[in-house]
């Protein structure tokens, strides 16, 4: 018994590990996260709605109460990270909380606050796009690509 | 005598004359508090950033002053102390080196990741039955920030922590080992051999640490003879819920049932449901801390008289992880017996 793991090759010893990790390793709540995710999720958007209704109230045309309504919610989200409420939320709510355009702010704001003490050039500048830098970059990719394929293909 | 009279087996030593865990001292932060050990701690500082600007200066204030309470306590002045072996989890071990600019003791820095504590016992313990030192003080920090902002994200950033994720300690543990004295004794020590099955997830280190403590575990009951009853407690450092059952199997597979007396540092010290924290605690102040305060109060009280702790660690870097490196693990273990 003594030799019976330590005999065996080093990658059929990394396969039956994987197999054993496999086995003792917990299942992600799945049912949990998707519920409180969508819960959340909603709720965010829900808000957006009602302020949204409430900029087309006071006149503004949908172009305008759309980008006021994004302003509205981004400024949410950096208030409710700076008191160190958003991370609590998203660490409920996972997706609900982070694909919103308030996780957005988040992951803005939150290493804006996190690098502060590395000082403003080096600190916060250079960092802020740390998180949501990959994001930026491959929208605009994205957009990009996309206009280059509307103007050969499909441009009447 | 042979070349190496200490030693025995393959990776043990063992130490004529026992070195003597004269004081120790364990300060934590205010989650700690409010865990099950929160009574067995020196101080909690209920803020987390303990007045400093910065979480980097709060991690080595506390370490700072987990030292000062520890020579307090044994009656000692920097002067009388011939090393200090200390560690963290901070690029360059920065909170380390400025306990030591400002102890002034001769200074060996220290990196086993999360087994700092235990590599520093072993070192300690071979200085001072060496004959190379009276009085040798170690210790190791972590705090939850400044881990976070050095293996994942900024603090306030908002994720979903995987089951078997951990929390990362905030707290220092400090220890006066010496060759007289009273107190507990360090009578073995295991140095571990780097072990990599081949885990990768840096969310789930029980699983990439498990088959080290389980190699070094193994590896000290056969170099001294022992049998798991010699010990009333196999207390390892940070391998967590899932963890501690991965390496409970490997020694197993290895004909050795440790099962009934192996816990585990990261699991006593949080109520984890209620504190959210997972598969447990990490860090290396995880074992510092419950190994410092738990740990010899239990000895000190008579409920455990042998212990073998094993410190764990896994080394890896934000950078090896991005470059799709395994986590390859670390485990010293350490013999301590109340005396």
């Amino acid at each position: 018994m003594t030799t019976h793991w330590d005999s065996l090759p080093g990658e059929m010893q990394k396969r039956l590990y994987r197999e054993l990790v496999n086995q003792v390793r917990p299942r992600p709540p799945v049912l949990r996260n998707v519920g409180a995710a969508f819960a959340v999720g909603g709720l965010i958007a829900v808000l957006g709605q009602l302020i949204q209704n409430f900029f087309l109230a006071r006149g503004l045309t949908l172009l305008d109460a759309g980008a006021a309504t994004a302003a509205t919610l981004v400024f949410l989200a950096a208030l409710f990270t700076g008191l160190g409420l958003y991370d609590e939320l998203a660490r409920f709510a996972g997706a609900g909380a982070i694909v919103p355009i308030t996780g957005f702010a988040n992951s803005m704001v939150a290493p804006a606050m996190e690098y502060r003490t590395e000082g403003l050039v080096l600190g916060v500048g250079a960092r802020l796009f740390t998180i949501a830098g990959p994001v930026l970059v491959f929208g605009i990719f994205t957009a990009w690509a996309a206009a280059l394929l509307y103007h050969f293909f499909l441009r009447p | 005598m042979g070349i190496a009279a200490k030693k025995i087996g393959q990776q043990t030593y063992f130490f004529h004359q026992p070195p003597v865990i004269v004081s120790t001292a364990a300060i934590v932060g205010p989650k700690e508090g409010q865990g099950p050990l929160g009574h067995t701690f020196d101080k909690v500082v209920e803020d987390p950033y303990y007045k400093e600007k910065s979480w980097e200066k709060a991690e080595q204030r506390m370490l700072e002053e987990a030292m000062q309470k520890a020579l307090q306590k044994a009656n000692l002045a920097p002067q009388n102390v011939d090393f200090l072996l200390a560690g963290d989890l901070l690029n360059q071990i920065i909170a380390a080196d400025f306990t030591a600019r400002v102890l002034g003791i001769p200074f060996l820095g220290l990196y086993g990741a999360c087994a700092t504590m235990y590599e520093g016992m072993a070192l300690a313990a071979m200085l001072i039955d060496g004959g190379f030192a009276e009085y040798v003080l170690l210790g190791a920090s972590s705090h939850f920030s400044t881990a976070e902002r050095q293996y994942r994200y900024p603090t306030e950033q908002g994720v979903q922590r995987p089951m078997s994720a951990q929390w990362t300690v905030t707290g220092a543990g400090a220890m006066l080992l010496a060759r007289r004295g009273a107190g507990p004794v360090v009578t073995h020590a295991t140095v571990g051999r780097v072990v990599d099955l081949g885990s990768a997830d840096p969310n789930d280190m029980g699983a990439a640490m498990a088959p080290a403590a389980a190699d070094t575990i193994v590896r000290h009951l056969e170099d001294t003879g022992r049998v798991p009853g010699d010990y009333d407690l196999f207390l390892s450092g940070d391998l967590g819920a899932y963890g501690l059952v991965l390496a409970g199997k490997l020694v197993e597979q290895k004909g050795y049932h440790i099962a009934g007396h192996f816990n585990d540092c990261g699991l006593l010290i949080y109520h984890h449901r209620r504190q959210d924290t997972h598969a447990g605690g990490s860090g290396c102040a995880c074992s510092a801390v419950v190994t410092c305060g738990y740990l010899m109060q239990e000895l000190a009280a008579g409920r455990l008289r042998r212990v073998l702790g094993i410190g764990t660690g896994a080394l890896f870097s934000k950078c090896s992880s991005l470059q799709g490196e395994t986590i390859p693990g670390i485990a010293h273990a350490v013999a301590i017996e109340a005396r």
